[in-house]
């Protein structure tokens, strides 16, 4: 469905259900490069689970106009924004990698304003600080498509998934890339590869929002993740009021590369 | 970064889609010959049919030795997934029927393996597909071609079996243009000769039958997505872009953005149509692709000795093959296959019908039969058997004559291949 927030459309895939006041909401939060398929097999469940899913495509991303995020707070603000539009007063807020730090924030942000609206917060595949080195900074304006290949072989951990998204029969790697280079097409104003990387390796409030982060949070974290090692989500772990961790046997792209752990660390968690 | 992130065409052959069985620790993949699978609850059942989890249903939909094949031969092709099918046949019907349905249009290359272009010309058209063939070099006549109701460029790597070698970066290009992808029969020259997606490219399959399983074991086809083609974009795909009744009301580009042409050809067309590949026939392709670099490299090599021999015979008028600088295709080859434009090629004799004949007759290690891509040699006689039901000008403009001669080489020694031919060129000769 699209949404109007802060005057532009949003796309946000429900999951093949319509969205449901009477339900309690999951908001995902894709990362850098990516858009709301990636959580297609997280989404679909929950939404014929008895939750509505809101899996957000990031401004200036695919479906979803507007200026894209240069930082985490700016993500933030329009999350709270998306929150305000469709009148949610319930929300788990999940995110991955970049779109982690932006539930973080986001959670952060709207405990002043709007008490216990965010009921649970998801991390998947995160790290505080998330540096990206200068090279690959460059690399992701000057040479791209180099810069993808190299963060698509640094974020898979096997040649032999099991049944992943989409399904049987799908390489995750060149799913993966291809995703990338849809997305970074997709906005031909902005290169969002480069705004997304700077606006991770940027973001300095990560400690700090997490001493605001009063919900249960749950830390879903791959072991074989050599974009964001477990190790390097440990400084939020530590300063989390109410952790849950979930270690699953995956590289960064956890929700394709472990689909039914993802689910089920989700299910579980999300429980009432 | 060479490694296990970032791994070779040799080791993909070899490790992508399988890992050692989790249950018994079986090193090679497992034949999981069952139709069916077995639900854990009512509630994954129901998630399996409505695409909320992953996993297997039903062996016609997909199974567990077919997805390693459909993982492997995407990782060799470099696309996003592919699904294996009972033939090529059944490959190119399913890619077709899943992109558009009565009255639509397809612009297809004139130099076809005979029965792609029956399927186009004969048997789609009954089912209100037309198709406007041109020559694959003619650049111009694909943008001719373009019709409002067009939704499909086609064309092969290197035409059967006159070797036009197919320009995919210029043709992709007016595809493109026109908002309709480009697929590709990659079945002559598999992923090791060339990678199509790399140059354009947006749908390739094969007939599994041939290179990739490599033996003359088994019939099967796979297409593969490259992920590439932006269908909502297009605007002409209905199909995938906008709720489908007959699948849960799915928008297919919805749920998934680059795999949409995936998601509704194993959904509606696996289950529907149902031309599904054996878990048997999977396993016996997996085996040939393991040692696909080392048979290419071997046909390229032998095939290089024999075309060198056959140009240089005094009773061969031509020989059609891209490594010699007389092939149309000679620089297009160069640019685009460096490492060999195939090991299926024709060839002339000079004289009548009857030396043809006495010449295929003749061959011993050669075998008379209607297939290529066999690690045996094998040779046919196009214009009667694989081409019949063309007209004359269709044959010509397929780059095929009367007494024109296909051979596929295979991987026996060269020597004997030359010897085996020279013997059998002596033969028609004194035939005269």
């Amino acid at each position: 469905m699209n949404i109007t927030v802060q005057g532009h459309k949003i796309y946000a895939y429900t999951g093949g259900k319509p969205f449901n006041p009477a339900q309690p909401t999951a908001v995902f939060i894709h990362g850098v490069l990516n858009d709301h398929s990636v959580w297609i097999l997280q989404t679909r469940y929950l939404a014929h689970h008895g939750w509505n899913v809101l899996a957000v495509d990031l401004p200036g991303h695919c479906k979803s106009e507007g200026p894209p995020p240069q930082s985490v707070k700016e993500a933030a603000d329009t999350v709270i924004a998306l929150l305000d539009a469709m009148q949610i007063e319930k929300a788990a807020l999940i995110g991955h990698s970049f779109g982690s730090l932006i539930a973080l924030e986001a959670t952060a942000r709207d405990a002043a304003a709007h008490p216990g609206r965010v009921s649970r917060l998801v991390m998947v595949g995160t790290a505080y600080p998330m540096r990206v080195s200068p090279a690959l900074l460059d690399l992701s304006v000057s040479a791209p498509f180099k810069a993808i290949d190299m963060v698509n072989s640094f974020s898979h951990s096997t040649l032999a998934p099991p049944p992943s998204a989409l399904g049987p029969g799908t390489w995750l790697y060149g799913g993966s890339k291809a995703l990338m280079r849809r997305v970074l097409a997709s906005n031909t104003q902005v290169n969002v590869f480069h705004t997304g990387f700077k606006a991770c390796d940027s973001y300095s409030g990560g400690e700090a929002a997490m001493t605001q982060v009063t919900c249960p949070t749950l830390f879903v974290l791959g072991s074989a993740d050599q974009m964001t090692p477990p190790k390097a989500a440990q400084s939020l772990i530590d300063g989390c009021a109410h952790p849950h961790v979930v270690k699953l046997p995956a590289g960064h792209s956890l929700m394709t590369e472990a689909p039914e752990g993802v689910l089920q660390a989700l299910k579980d968690f999300l429980k009432p | 970064m060479a490694g296990y992130s970032d791994p070779g065409f040799d080791t993909l052959a070899l490790h992508a889609g399988a890992a050692p069985d989790p249950v018994t620790g079986a090193r090679a993949v497992p034949i999981h010959l069952t139709t069916s699978f077995v639900f854990e609850s009512t509630d994954q059942a129901a998630a399996l049919f409505n695409l909320e989890r992953p996993g297997h249903v039903y062996s016609r939909i997909s199974n567990p030795t077919n997805a390693v094949l459909e993982q492997r031969i995407s990782a060799l092709e470099g696309g996003i997934g592919a699904i294996t099918t009972a033939s090529g046949q059944a490959a190119l019907h399913l890619t077709i029927a899943t992109l558009m349905g009565a009255g639509s249009h397809i612009v297809a290359s004139t130099a076809l393996y005979g029965g792609s272009h029956n399927l186009l010309h004969y048997t789609l058209s009954r089912f209100g597909i037309s198709t406007t063939f041109v020559k694959p070099g003619d650049l111009d006549a694909w943008k001719a071609a373009v019709q409002p109701n067009t939704k499909l460029f086609f064309g092969e790597t290197v035409g059967n079996p006159g070797l036009d070698v197919l320009d995919i970066p210029a043709i992709s290009a007016i595809a493109h243009e026109a908002g309709v992808p480009l697929l590709v029969d990659s079945t002559l020259t598999s992923p090791w000769l060339i990678k199509p997606f790399d140059h354009g490219a947006d749908l390739v399959y094969h007939s599994a039958t041939k290179f990739l399983s490599g033996h003359g074991t088994v019939v099967g086809g796979v297409v593969v997505d490259g992920g590439s083609f932006d269908w909502d974009k297009s605007g002409k795909f209905a199909e995938l872009s906008q709720a489908y009744e007959g699948f849960h009301n799915m928008v297919f580009s919805e749920e998934s953005t680059v795999g949409a042409f995936l998601l509704r050809a194993r959904r509606e067309g696996l289950r529907d149509f149902g031309a599904c590949m054996s878990p048997h026939t999977a396993w016996l392709i997996l085996q040939g692709i393991e040692t696909l670099p080392l048979r290419m490299a071997r046909h390229m090599d032998n095939t290089a000795k024999v075309v060198e021999f056959l140009a240089a015979h005094p009773l061969v008028s031509r020989v059609g093959h891209p490594l010699l600088d007389s092939h149309p295709s000679h620089a297009l080859a160069q640019k685009l296959l460096p490492r060999g434009a195939g090991s299926v090629f024709s060839f002339d004799i000079k004289g009548s019908r009857a030396q043809g004949q006495k010449f295929i007759e003749t061959l011993k290690v050669f075998s008379h039969l209607a297939n290529v891509g066999d690690c045996r040699s094998l040779v046919i006689h196009p214009a009667s058997t694989t081409h019949f039901r063309m007209s004359d000008d269709a044959l010509a403009a397929s780059g095929i004559g009367l007494g024109t001669i296909r051979l596929s080489i295979g991987l026996e020694d060269p020597a004997d291949l030359i010897d085996d031919l020279k013997k059998a060129l002596k033969a028609a000769e004194k035939a005269a």
